[in-house]
């Protein structure tokens, strides 16, 4: 692998996307409309088991939610690339396709992380204690996430020719990942299907741990979910390779 | 300077390319032409190492297309068909980016750059963002960008297609300077006569193969015709191809197999 290619891919994620700043005000305003609206919405009919609010309950799902469609959006600029030119650019000059990737994978990465952490902040709003360790924790779970989720977004967009697709990749991948990652509803008393669905979902283990160290409130043991977290970032960096290996401009 | 033997292409069972030859020697400025769809891009793009070939061989700066891919693009500038600049980044990040990418040491980088942006007169635009600027300055800045690297061959893919006559002339300036002063040999496609006539050679593709291999003026006595154009006509026939575009709904797109 070659670091310095790593880098300027890297980098260039990074100019483009500081330098928009109505990107950033964008991509922040649906995870806090959402923590806002659903949390204080759904509020009186929530009842956790040690007393824990719905806008607490919720706070860690957003944050994954925030850093789910960033990754995504992130690599879904590969087909911006692809439809601009850009792209050839990119895969004659004379570095390896798997340096493409994990740059590409970093600033995923990198961004998600920096609008996961926008929500984080809010956290004392809804009276949850932020102690470093949490604060230590939560990163890594989220660059842990981020990464994956990247990951998947450059094999989604590796196998795309265009933009036309791009509504479907949302309705039908994107959004029941988020659904169906325990975000917004506890796992308890869910019928079987739905409580399979939830368990089977990588990202339901990001948003666990998550809550773990914010609520200190686990459904799964800590270090199951650091496993299939691990295992899922993996397997989803070499499909990225793997598939992106396989485009062509 | 490159040299291509029995090169095949083929995409399931059509053939896009049928096995063609020829030579490029250093410092030539070699044409190649064709109708639409008769091969011309799929050799470009094997000649780049943006596709595999099928079968055959080329190499380009002595380097094998196939199995020497990096060595051959760092031996080469492109300017493509399509723009490929990054159009949210200003023009010397664009050039920048390249610069980086392509490994010129840190020293010499920032030096390149100025003169490349002299080059095509675009040092008052150094800072504007790309999407700011006009067709001809897009392929002004790629040019630039395509030789910050010193490349030995530079291949162009209808390098001024929808320009108007200005520009067009600027930049056959800009190209016949750059071989005087570095010995560039150039690779070039186009549907432009006048530029065709300019050439040392031209190779003329149709259906998948090389019709013809002749230098402009020997081209017009052999087919007796006062122009090239009407030379080319007379070659590759009356009738206009229409390219195929890629079909695909998006669920075949995105669950198909790919044949490489």
């Amino acid at each position: 692998m070659d670091l310095q290619a790593v880098c300027v891919i890297w980098l260039r994620d990074m100019k483009r996307f500081f330098r928009d700043r109505t990107q950033i005000v964008v991509g922040s305003i649906r995870p806090i409309t959402w923590l806002f609206f659903m949390g204080y919405g759904l509020s009186p009919s929530f009842r956790g088991p040690t007393g824990t609010q719905y806008t607490q309950f919720v706070l860690p799902g957003i944050v994954i939610m925030a850093v789910l469609f960033t990754a995504i959006q992130s690599a879904i600029g590969i087909i911006w690339d692809r439809e601009f030119g850009f792209l050839k650019e990119v895969l004659v000059a004379p570095i390896s396709r798997s340096s493409i990737v994990i740059g590409k994978a970093m600033g995923g990465t990198t961004l998600s992380v920096f609008q996961g952490a926008i929500v984080l902040v809010l956290a004392p709003l809804m009276h949850i204690h932020l102690s470093v360790l949490s604060c230590v924790e939560s990163f890594a779970v989220m660059t842990g996430v981020s990464f994956s989720l990247s990951s998947l977004g450059i094999t989604i967009a590796s196998r795309m020719r265009s933009f036309e697709g791009f509504g479907a990749i949302m309705n039908f991948i994107v959004m029941p990942l988020f659904l169906l990652s325990g975000a917004l509803f506890p796992l308890r008393g869910l019928p079987p299907w739905l409580y399979w669905c939830v368990r089977l979902n990588p990202v339901s283990y990001g948003v666990d741990l998550l809550r773990g160290s914010l609520l200190h409130e686990t459904q799964y043991s800590p270090a199951l979910s650091v496993g299939v977290l691990a295992g899922f970032a993996i397997l989803m960096i070499a499909s990225a390779v793997w598939q992106f290996n396989e485009t062509d401009a | 300077m490159i040299t291509v033997e029995n090169l095949q292409k083929s995409y399931g069972a059509i053939q896009a390319v049928r096995g063609i030859s020829f030579e490029v020697k250093p410092g030539e400025l070699f044409g190649f032409l064709g109708p639409n769809g008769a091969g011309k891009t799929t050799t470009v793009k094997m000649l780049c190492t943006l596709l595999k070939p099928t079968g055959g061989k080329a190499t380009v700066a002595g380097f094998d297309v196939a199995r020497q891919r990096n060595e051959v693009r760092r031996a080469i500038g492109i300017v493509f068909q399509d723009p490929s600049l990054d159009d949210q980044l200003t023009a010397v990040e664009n050039l920048r980016f390249h610069a980086m990418i392509y490994k010129v040491p840190r020293a010499e980088r920032e030096r390149r750059l100025e003169e490349a942006l002299a080059l095509v007169d675009l040092k008052e635009k150094a800072n504007a963002i790309v999407k700011t600027f006009s067709g001809g300055m897009k392929r002004r800045l790629e040019l630039a960008r395509s030789l910050m690297h010193r490349p030995a061959v530079l291949f162009l893919d209808e390098p001024t297609l929808g320009l108007d006559p200005q520009t067009r002339r600027r930049i056959w300036d800009f190209l016949r300077d750059l071989r005087r002063a570095h010995g560039l040999t150039l690779f070039l496609t186009t549907h432009y006569m006048e530029e065709a006539e300019a050439c040392d050679r031209i190779a003329i593709i149709d259906h998948g193969n090389i019709v013809v291999l002749e230098t402009p003026q020997r081209l017009k006595e052999r087919y007796h015709q006062k122009t090239l154009e009407d030379a080319f006509v007379q070659i590759t026939g009356r009738t206009i191809r229409d390219e195929e575009a890629q079909d695909g709904s998006l669920m075949r797109t995105f669950f198909r197999r790919r044949s490489r």
